[in-house]
């Protein structure tokens, strides 16, 4: 099923993933996710045509609640973490082009 | 010899009784993890002051003869990918470094609803993603047993702890094996209940529908115990399933007689190259001792056992790669200094903030799930994952329990494989499938190699079945004297 997986696929994913990655670790990952991947090409011996995919094993579907309010955390609560806030919001940089 | 060394259910009566108290047990697992933590490295933050202040409270209350928890007194550690309120909870990770949850996970909140004392939290393989606690960005967890070799993992931390006793008792999560083969290569007492037992609320996610929280533990009832009291349901995990929670102490130790007619299995795909011939031995051994019993041993098969690792992986990474999008540099955790727009801010932290292992996992992940791949290998696993699940029903049809080692060797040598990605996947062999399946697992110590490293026996059971599964782990503990013994 798989092409050769190369450096250029490589950066893609990582793109698609937002990773920041080095040369060697692009390097590296060739190579090592083309070995895994080369290993997964097992499950190809077995013919699942006929076989439903099984997403979860819980015998559950559709847990719903009602739709009333609750306690969620303070704000200050929920901003504690964040590397960047104003007191109220978190900040992140600019996001669109000045027009 | 430490007062730790006895189980934590001795423990309690222990207390009980008044013949020692929670703050000499608290100072007793302190003063052990000072003296001995320095070689082991088995916890990332400590909670001394608080949990001292806890111990002292819950001593006062049961001496007033007020009514105190199942576990009122006793120190336990916590695996450090589980939320707990004001106590930093990293993951091993750089990206959480610094993170300080608002709020505890729902088995924290029952740890305190049962007067635990928490005193620790403990190291891992980054977000669970390890099977030798190398992948810790902070520190390598070594073996009680031989400081040269690992712990496992990913849960090592927690295993060490209980295994060195610095702790009677100890949490951690088990993906892909996560408890149960630390707890092997460590000698004691790890579980993972069936998937929805125990609530994930609050459990950092790495792969959501395989994740469950488990006990580490001395000894098969103590194990129990630590089981029933972080069990039921909790609407905050949707995945949590609605129903009673047994008296796993109690039932464990509930008529052996009736266990006789037991019915072991053992699944032929098990025994094949790759084995150790001291695991293979003991784990006969471990037959014959079943079979000494009254049990019946059932030789059976579990067709796509050869399958498991392949469709953990894809799923697994794939779910990571979903999973671990939260961390962007926004929310919370490490956000990068350098960065030209939002993208970049992004991309930067993450690369910045995640180890090897971790960056590996999500690129599997991101490319099994994307555009023109997702058919071929993310549904395609998952349908490899039905096929696997149904030689399990078959299985236990069959058999009560299943019985096989918990992996190829014992614990391994430090570096001996964490730069070989692939290699290191192979070795979780047996204990993939019963997290594709949602079965409880636990693995007990049933032998010592020639050069002095525990055997873990696994012992599978039917969805549900955790009272079954820790009956029949409690009849073999009975009948041998491996858990008594200790590191050097």
């Amino acid at each position: 099923m798989a092409e050769l997986l190369t450096k250029e696929i490589v950066k893609k994913v990582a793109h698609l993933a937002r990773l920041k990655l080095s040369d060697t670790e692009l390097d590296l990952f060739t190579t090592q996710l083309g070995q895994v991947l080369g290993y997964v090409e097992l499950l190809n011996e077995l013919d699942t045509s006929a076989v439903e995919p099984m997403a979860h094993v819980a015998d559950i579907a559709n847990v719903f609640r009602d739709d009333e309010v609750r306690p969620s955390l303070p704000r200050v609560a929920a901003l504690s973490n964040a590397p960047k806030t104003d007191g109220k919001y978190f900040v992140v940089p600019q996001i669109l082009e000045e027009g | 010899m430490s007062v730790l060394s006895t189980s934590s259910i001795e423990l309690i009566a222990r207390l009980n009784r008044g013949d020692v108290t929670s703050v000499e047990l608290t100072e007793v697992s302190l003063d052990a993890i000072t003296a001995q933590d320095a070689n082991i490295r088995a916890f990332l933050s400590t909670n001394a002051d608080a949990a001292i202040a806890q111990a002292k409270a819950i001593d006062e209350r049961r001496k007033a003869g007020q009514p105190v928890g199942k576990l009122a007194g006793l120190p336990i550690a916590i695996k450090d990918n589980m939320c707990t309120l004001g106590l930093k909870t990293t993951c091993a990770s750089r990206i959480l470094e610094n993170f300080v949850p608002p709020y505890d996970a729902g088995v924290v909140e029952k740890l305190k609803a049962a007067d635990a004392v928490i005193v620790g939290k403990t190291n891992l393989d980054e977000f669970a993603m390890g099977s030798s606690t190398e992948n810790s960005a902070f520190q390598v967890t070594r073996n009680p047993w031989n400081l040269e070799h690992t712990v496992g993992g990913s849960s090592g931390g927690s295993a060490a702890a209980v295994a060195a006793r610095m702790v009677p008792l100890s949490l951690g999560s088990d993906t892909g094996g996560s408890i149960r083969q630390p707890a092997g290569f460590c000698g004691v007492v790890g579980m993972k209940p069936t998937y929805g037992r125990v609530s994930r609320y609050g459990l950092i996610a790495y792969a959501s529908s395989l994740d469950q929280i488990g006990p580490f533990a001395t000894d098969v009832a103590s194990a129990a115990l630590l089981l029933e009291v972080i069990s039921g349901h909790d609407d905050r995990d949707s995945t949590s399933v609605d129903r009673p929670v047994p008296e796993y102490s109690q039932t464990v130790e509930s008529a052996p007689g009736r266990l006789t007619g037991l019915r072991v299995g053992i699944a032929r795909e098990h025994f094949v190259e790759g084995l150790d011939r001291e695991v293979e031995a003991a784990i006969k051994q471990s037959l014959d001792v079943y079979r000494s019993l009254g049990a019946e041993i059932v030789e059976l098969s579990l067709p796509h056992s050869k399958y498991a690792i392949a469709t953990y992986y894809l799923i697994a990474a794939s779910e990571a790669s979903s999973n671990l999008a939260r961390f962007d540099g926004v929310h919370y955790g490490h956000r990068a200094a350098k960065f030209d727009n939002l993208i970049d801010m992004y991309s930067a932290s993450r690369g910045e903030g995640f180890g090897a292992e971790v960056k590996r996992r999500i690129m599997l992940g991101t490319y099994a799930l994307s555009a023109g791949y997702y058919d071929a290998y993310y549904l395609k696993a998952l349908k490899v994952r039905r096929l696997i699940r149904r030689d399990f029903d078959a299985a236990f049809e069959r058999c009560d329990v299943l019985a096989s080692p918990i992996a190829p060797t014992p614990a391994f040598r430090l570096g001996e494989l964490v730069n070989d990605p692939l290699a290191m996947y192979l070795s979780d062999i047996y204990t993939i499938s019963a997290n594709l399946a949602g079965i409880p697992g636990l693995s007990l110590c049933c032998g010592l190699s020639s050069n002095g490293l525990p055997i873990g026996l696994q012992l599978l059971a039917a969805p549900f079945e955790e009272e079954k599964l820790l009956r029949a782990a409690r009849m073999f503990e009975r009948a041998t004297d491996w858990h008594t013994k200790r590191p050097i």
